[in-house]
Formats: structure tokens, sequence, C-alpha cells
């Protein structure tokens, strides 16, 4: 009696122990926190032209406030758009419906994150609601492409001054 | 020549066929012996608590060697408060199970191989057979799951025990900032990688005391017999684990 009793003791404790380090990974080496559900939600979509390379997980933040995650991308094959599902804590729910979504970039390389701006109507979006004003991700590519195209077109303008200004030309004649 | 290959190459595969079927044995007298708790809590101890020294020094520097080489690296980049994220989805994901699992063969895979060797060279399998006690139900299911519940949590364990190893060495020595150590590492690691890390200790928990009990029930009723059960058993799960590694990191990418 008084061995299984120290053997109980030891395997009790030691599964205690492997719980103990499961929950302790669970809980406080990743954004879970306690709650094993989550908090109370609601759901909000918007479209995107382009959401450059947000991902499933990234904040939605207000003033820079974190108030809820991205939870779901998917693509509008109607409109050719990014519909992007969010998930806001409860807790902020008196945003206005003409409030507008854009996407951000944490610092100048980081990850990108859905910033809101509070509109002025009396009306709140609900659950399932969708937010009409939206504005694209920044793409430093097309701003490069655009920029090497500037650059390109300016110095052939340079280079061909008769084609570029015709006023010029007229004087010649 | 190619005859004895060809032997080789069936003998392997009808070994593959014994121990496939001895699972499902395994499996379908599982249900009647957890009725039983006590014996499988005896062998939780066996393979569980008995390892638990083992594991937590092994955990501490393995933790801590991460937290000295991810900390000379990051370094190098200027973003040595990645260093929590860097060693936790290391540990977690990989080096914990993995680790855990080798170390697992070698200190209870070994001592059920060599207990059931033992027993069936010594008759104490045969003289069970004669009371009408089924031996896989009476000492093999019971070590078996065992081994199969300790092994998730030994690597839990490991993996904490690590982690505070790297947040020894990286924060405690080097000088990381413990705020955005834990902060970076909350906001990078998900739920996704903890769950991985269980299952790829599940299967790899399955895969161990599966072979090890196998190994030790089959082993050829001699002491040369029961030394040679010992030596396959860590060879063959230490192989096993590593190809079993790849597949679930490949199912989990």
């Amino acid at each position: 009696m008084r061995k299984s009793r120290t053997l109980n003791l030891g395997t009790g404790s030691f599964v205690l122990l492997g719980f103990a380090a499961l929950f302790f990974l669970t809980t406080q080496t990743t954004s879970r926190g306690l709650s094993f559900f989550g908090p109370a939600h609601y759901d909000l979509t918007a479209k995107f032209d382009n959401i450059g390379d947000l991902k499933v997980g990234a904040p939605v933040s207000m003033s820079g406030v974190e108030v809820g995650r991205v939870v779901k991308i998917d693509f509008d094959s109607n409109d050719y758009k990014a519909v992007v599902l969010l998930r806001l804590n409860e807790r902020y729910n008196k945003i206005p419906t003409d409030s507008d979504a854009s996407i951000y970039t944490q610092g100048l390389l980081g990850g990108k994150f859905i910033g809101l701006t509070a509109g002025g109507a009396d009306t709140y979006l609900k659950d399932k609601d969708q937010i009409d004003f939206t504005q694209s991700a920044f793409v430093l590519e097309n701003l490069i492409g655009q920029v090497l195209a500037n650059f390109t077109k300016s110095k052939a303008d340079a280079l061909t001054p008769a084609a570029a200004d015709p006023k010029a030309t007229e004087k010649t004649k | 020549m190619f005859g004895e290959l060809w032997e080789s190459f069936t003998d392997a595969l009808e070994g593959l066929g014994s121990v496939v079927h001895f699972l499902f044995r395994l499996i379908v007298n599982s249900p009647r012996v957890l009725l039983r708790f006590t014996l499988i809590s005896q062998q939780i101890f066996n393979s569980g608590a008995l390892s638990l020294v083992i594991i937590m020094l092994s955990g501490l520097f393995v933790g801590m060697v991460l937290g000295l080489q991810g900390f000379q690296l990051l370094q190098r980049f200027g973003s040595e408060e990645a260093l929590g994220t860097a060693a936790t989805i290391g540990l977690v994901k990989e080096l914990g199970p993995v680790v855990t699992a080798l170390l697992f063969a070698g200190r209870a895979g070994t001592a059920l191989a060599s207990e059931l060797g033992l027993m069936r060279a010594t008759d104490q399998i045969s003289a069970m057979e004669m009371m009408a006690v089924d031996p896989i139900q009476r000492v093999v299911v019971p070590r078996f799951l065992g081994g199969v519940i300790a092994m998730p949590l030994l690597a839990a364990i490991f993996s904490v025990i690590g982690i505070y190893g790297a947040q020894l060495v990286g924060v405690q020595v080097m000088g990381v900032d413990s705020g955005s150590f834990w902060s970076q590492m909350r906001a990078a690691v998900d739920l996704s990688d903890v769950t991985e890390g269980i299952v790829k200790s599940l299967a790899f928990g399955v895969a161990c005391s599966l072979i090890a009990v196998y190994q030790g029930y089959y082993s050829t009723p001699t002491a040369e017999g029961v030394g040679r059960a010992t030596t396959r058993t860590v060879v063959t799960s230490a192989v096993v684990i590593l190809f079993l590694d790849y597949l679930i990191t490949a199912a989990f990418l």
C-alpha cells in the first residue's frame, strides 16, 4: 500500500508537470492568452483592390490600438477584388458605418496591417457588415516602377527637346 | 547474391507486416486495459517520471546553446530581440519533440525492450499464457500506452525548460531586453506551432513505444537476444523518429 502511494504520487506529479508545461506553451508563448475560444467578437468584411502581402492574423488597429485581427482573405471573382474578413473585439463596437479601412505597413519593410479611421455617422457597424471605404496597400514595387518610368521618360524628353516642346519646333520654322 | 538480397528484402517486408499486426493487436486490446488504469499509471511512472531528470537537464542545455548560438547570429543583423522567437519556434516545433523522442528511446525504450525480452527469456510470458492471463493485455499494452501518454508530456516539459534556458543565456547573461524577448515571441509564435509539436511528440511516442515493446516481446529468448533487441530498439527508433519528423513537418507546411 505504501509503495503504490508513492508510485501514484510520482505519476500524478509527473502528469501535472506535463500538463502545466503544455498550458505554459499554449498560453504564454503564443498570443492566445488565457481564453481558449477568444473574447466576444464580431466580424466585418472589407473589399480591397490590392492587399499587397497582407496575411491572415495581421492586426487591425484604430489610432494605433489593436482592436482585432484579419481572420480570412478571399478573392471575389465577380468584381476582381480581395475580400478581407476582420474579427473585431466586441468591446470596440462603436465604429461608425462610414469609417474607412486602409492597409499600412509596419516600419519600412515590415508586415502589413489594417488601420481603421472613424467616420462621422451616427450608426455603428454591426456583425457581417461591410466597410465601404477602403484604400489599397501601398506596394513598394509599383512605386519604384512608376519612379523608374517617369525617370526614363524625362530622360528621353531631355534628349529630344524638339519632340517634347512643340513651341520650340514652331520657332525654328 | 541476388537471391540473398531478395531474401533480406522479403524478410524486411515480413518484419514490417508483423509490426503492423502487433500494433492492431495493441489497439484492439487498449480499451479493456484502459479500465485498469493502475497498470498504465505504473508504466507512466516508469517511462515518464523516471525519464524526467535526463529530459530536464538536456532541455536546459539545448535551450542554453540555442540562446548562445541564436544571440551570436542575430546580433550580426542587429535583431537580437528576435531571440525569443527563434528559440521558441525551434524548440516547440523541432528540437523539443525530436530530442525528447531520441532520449526517450534511449532511456525508456531500452528499458521496455530489455524488460520484456527478459520476461520472454525467463519464460514469464509463457507462464502467464499457461495461467490463462493474456500477456498482451497484462504486460504489453500498459507499457505501450504508458509510453504514448508520457511522451508528449515529456516533450512539453523539454520545450518549456529549453525556453527557460534560452532566456537564461539570452536575457540574464547576454543582456537581451526581457520585455521584447517575451513580447516578440508571443507575437510571432502561433498556436499551430504548438499543435505541430504536440502532434509530432504523440506520433513519436506511438512509434518509440511500439518498436520497444515489439522488439522486446519477439526477442530471441537468450541473453544475446535481449541485448540485440535493446540495440535494435534504439537504432530503429532513431531512424523512424527522423523519418516521421520529416513527414509531419511537410504535412504541416
